[in-house]
């Protein structure tokens, strides 16, 4: 990452007709350039190459349907380490035949198995059948042995032997009508039964205890088997018409127990040979799956770039004359060699007679930005662009980012014991980070964590440091160099006797008295701090003017910073009429006040402590100019204050007026002027206001050429008006930004007050219940404590406050820092890279 | 005797963070990140030095003391010296 973002060119690259394909394999491969599309009218159907990538998509339709039945088989696709190239145009009609032939086969054997699966579970079904008829005919039996039942009609136990003689007698014949339905039809179906037939059926059934697929939806559901004897054949028909309704699927019942005893045992005979050939045709579907596997991931990658390729070919417009593609690049000047090296290396690939070649060409059409990073400026670059993207050559935050923002967050969390945890974490993510690459969980917090492992890192890594100066762990302050204040001294002084101990509850230690107070803590604050009652007086004044003293250097920085977007864009005038008066305004305003804050840390102690002036009145007296009653800090102070007011009032006017004049004399008067000078570019590429930018800003051709000055061609019309009110915004923004802002910062306090309060709020009451208890229980007891505190800490303090914390800082950044200098409005450098591109197979979860 | 710990404390963090901020940068080699890491380096000494700074200057003349209950007075007195 640099101070600001790269040098682009368009550069134009005349590709072969031949060689075209390796070229762009090539480009692909290195991710140098972003690609522009020369084809904007042309819809996506009329394109050059929509046949190769309806192509290219039929093969991942395929690929799409082999990985989900790799899925479903649970066999595991094995990644490669090196992604393949993209494929030949000859190599493509090879995996595409391939491709093709597997789906054949493997649609061809689903099918099969369907089949056999459908035969299976008929076969099944019959079996329970005939089981369960078995015990009905059998129970009806035993029931008749027992006495008089509702039924009028004789059964059929004594027939076996003779048929349907019972009926006969009767001149009746008695049918059988049996079968499986689905269990949740069961109620409607009998209710039915019986309306229809008039109670002239008799329905038995019972549930079968296996739980069968239904293979048309798929569902596993209970069936029920029944048994229906009626007589009379349109009884029969009915019987018949309601259970094609009922969607039954019927069976034929044997005649006796000799046939029902045949017919199971050539059923079970047939389930076992069925069971063998599916058994066997999954082995099969398992061993053709297994070989795709291989292949599988290397077919994904390269379906993908050749997909990709032909993308990007589609924005190239073709010449007729030469046969060659033209194709328009933005370019990093810096990578112009290698975007040359890789052309010819794509030439040489493609054997192509002419070789390709690079064409650079002027633009003036704004390039986009690019800020190269690595693994650890990524994340905090990631965070300055959430904001907006800079402008093309703007000077980038985001190296500052790095320490400001976790350093700003520190202050805020400032907790060693809490530092520790989240250092501790960010840690074993930095240290696991190739493994858990790999892995690439789809849990999206988890993955937003990751990706910021070192800004956690450095977040907790500064927290350790704050955390000591505050002298916080867990709400505990450490003792390393010994307490400034002594106690004892009150004593020998005669201040205190043990009497005065008796009669009063609270004490305090008087630095006024010799020996008390033995000078400053050397490192952070003093750890008697954390034993007194009235800790947070002495803490909120401290954090308060440690807010703003941070919050005005900050700011600064972020003022001072806007010198060099002034200078590289070439706008000197800029320095006077812009960064001058918003500085002189800061400082005189906002440093005086910083610099009371320190004068009366240094000059007013505990001997005159009854007369220590307020800061904050003595500054809205410098305001209103007046005051003459209170005493001065020091002599002259109200000549200063009034010499400081006057130089900040004056430079609001420069900074409303100043430009908007400047420019309108330039752009009026002083033509002569400009021509002596020789050149002045007042380029600004790109502004906030972009009306203001095209009145006055030149017409560069020469984009491409950035660095060498020339002539600059005559700026369109200027409008004053437009020009004066952007500046009076911009103005008014700036003043009351720099109050407000400088409140803003107070945040720092206010959020550090609350972690300190909850950390102790946590240990009071939830770690010291714990500790009180001084019995042997009490250790027991004390384990479940320390995980209820644990937690607590974990979940309240480091998410919660943690999170608070960041979004915070990065307000602050965002807002208060970025608004002195940065403009954001650019547009994010996108190279043509197969790594960048999204698989979807990845996102369907395949991969 | 105070004075003395406060110019040791003084002199000891700003002799260290001014190395670190001062002269450390001097001995990154050259590379490609080398620019961030000046930055970095710089910028954490000016951080951490200001912040230290500012909470010992507060403390140097304290207006008021701290106000603690009679256990703990009778505890310090005769444990800390």
């Amino acid at each position: 990452m640099v101070f600001r973002s790269e040098e682009m060119c368009l550069a134009q690259l005349f590709l072969q007709s031949g060689s075209e394909y390796d070229c762009i394999s090539e480009l692909g491969e290195l991710g140098l350039v972003e690609f522009r599309d020369l084809n904007p009218s042309v819809s996506s159907f009329q394109r050059r190459f929509v046949s190769e990538i309806k192509r290219c998509e039929e093969m991942e339709r395929i690929l799409g349907y082999l990985l989900r039945e790799i899925q479903k088989t649970h066999i595991a696709v094995p990644e490669e380490d090196e992604s393949p190239l993209a494929p030949l145009p000859r190599q493509v009609l090879e995996i595409m035949e391939q491709l093709q032939r597997l789906e054949m086969e493997l649609s061809e054997v689903a099918r099969n198995k369907e089949k056999l699966q459908r035969n299976l579970l008929e076969l099944t079904e019959y079996t329970h059948m005939l089981k369960i008829t078995r015990t009905f005919i059998h129970s009806r039996s035993r029931h008749e042995a027992l006495g008089p039942q509702y039924e009028e009609f004789p059964t059929m136990e004594t027939d076996s032997v003779s048929g349907c003689t019972g009926m006969q007698r009767l001149g009746a014949k008695l049918g059988f009508v049996s079968g499986l339905i689905q269990r949740v039809k069961v109620e409607a179906f009998e209710r039915m039964l019986w309306r229809v037939c008039k109670g002239y059926t008799i329905l038995s059934y019972a549930e079968v205890d296996e739980n069968l697929t239904d293979l048309d939806t798929g569902e596993i559901s209970k069936s029920v088997v029944f048994l229906i004897s009626f007589w009379g054949d349109q009884i029969g028909q009915k019987v018949q018409k309601i259970c094609d309704c009922y969607h039954c699927h019927l069976y034929p019942h044997p005649e006796n127990d000799e046939e029902r005893a045949d017919v199971l045992d050539s059923l079970r005979t047939r389930i076992q040979d069925l069971n063998n050939v599916l058994h066997r045709t999954e082995e099969y579907l398992r061993q053709v799956l297994q070989k795709a596997s291989q292949s599988a991931f290397s077919w994904v990658v390269q379906v993908k770039k050749m997909k990709a390729i032909y993308h990007i070919l589609n924005l190239c417009s073709f010449d007729v004359t030469n046969k060659c593609l033209i194709a328009e690049v933005w370019c990093p000047v810096s990578d112009l060699a290698n975007l040359r090296g890789a052309l010819e290396e794509g030439a040489r690939k493609g054997d192509a007679t002419v070789p390709s070649f690079v064409n650079r060409i002027p633009s003036s059409d704004t390039p986009p930005t690019l800020l190269r990073t690595n693994k650890f400026t990524s994340g905090f670059q990631s965070i300055v662009e959430a904001y907006g993207v800079g402008d093309y050559r703007e000077v980038s935050p985001a190296p500052y980012t790095i320490i400001t923002f976790p350093f700003l967050f520190a202050v805020m969390f400032g907790d060693l014991g809490h530092g520790i945890v989240m250092s501790l974490f960010a840690l074993w993510m930095v240290l696991t980070e190739k493994q858990q690459k790999k892995k690439r969980s789809s849990n999206e917090i988890w993955e937003t964590f990751f990706s910021g492992r070192y800004i956690i890192l450095m977040m907790g890594i500064f927290s350790i440091y704050t955390g000591l100066i505050y002298n916080d762990c867990f709400s505990k302050s450490l003792n390393i160099f010994g307490s400034a204040w002594s106690v004892k001294a009150m004593f020998t002084n005669q201040q205190w006797t043990n009497k005065t101990l008796q009669t009063n509850s609270l004490l305090t230690l008087d630095p006024n008295v010799t020996g008390v107070f033995t000078g400053p803590y050397p490192f952070g604050i003093d750890p008697i701090w954390n034993l007194a009652v009235n800790r947070l007086s002495f803490l909120n004044s401290y954090k308060m003017k440690m807010s703003v003293v941070i919050g005005v250097i900050h700011m600064s920085f972020g003022v001072v910073l806007s010198i060099f977007n002034h200078l590289h864009f070439q706008q000197k005038f800029n320095v006077y009429l812009l960064f001058l008066p918003e500085l002189l305004f800061l400082l005189c305003l906002f440093g005086y006040l910083v610099f009371m804050i320190v004068y009366k840390w240094l000059v007013f102690g505990a001997r005159d402590s009854s007369q220590a002036p307020s800061i904050l009145i003595h500054f809205i007296n410098m305001f209103v100019m007046q005051g003459k009653d209170l005493a001065p800090l020091y002599p002259g102070q109200t000549g200063l204050q009034i010499f400081l007011i006057v130089i900040a009032m004056l430079s609001v006017p420069v900074m409303l007026l100043g430009k908007p004049l400047y420019l309108y004399w330039l752009y009026r008067g002083g033509k002569g002027l400009r021509r002596r000078r020789g050149y002045e570019r007042v380029r600004r590429v790109s502004e906030d206001d972009t009306s203001a930018a095209a009145s006055y800003e030149d017409d560069d051709e020469e984009e491409g050429l950035d660095e060498t000055p020339g002539r600059e061609a005559l700026p369109k019309e200027f409008d004053f008006g437009d020009v004066l009110l952007y500046q009076s915004i911009h103005t008014i923004e700036f003043c009351l930004g720099c109050i407000s802002n400088t409140a803003s910062y107070l945040r720092l306090w206010a959020l550090s007050l609350a972690h300190a309060q909850l950390s102790e709020v946590l240990w009071g009451m939830v770690m010291r219940l714990g500790l009180r208890m001084t019995t042997r229980v009490g250790v027991v007891f004390l384990v479940p404590v320390f995980g209820l505190f644990a937690v607590l800490t974990v979940s309240i303090l480091l998410v919660m406050e943690g999170l608070s914390a960041f979004l915070h800082a990065l307000r602050l950044h965002w807002v208060e820092f970025q608004n002195k200098f940065y403009h954001g409005t650019g547009v994010k450098f996108l190279p043509f890279d197969f790594s960048l591109l999204p698989s979807v197979f990845e996102q369907d979860g395949l991969l | 005797m105070a004075e003395m710990g406060f110019v040791i404390a003084m002199s000891v963090m700003t002799l260290f963070w001014g190395i670190i901020g001062g002269v450390v940068p001097w001995f990154i080699p050259k590379g490609p990140n080398r620019g961030v890491i000046v930055t970095m380096l710089v910028l954490t000494a000016v951080c951490c030095y200001l912040f230290w700074l500012i909470a010992i200057l507060a403390q140097l003349n304290p207006l008021f003391g701290p106000s603690l209950s009679t256990d703990v007075i009778w505890y310090l007195n005769y444990h800390w010296a």
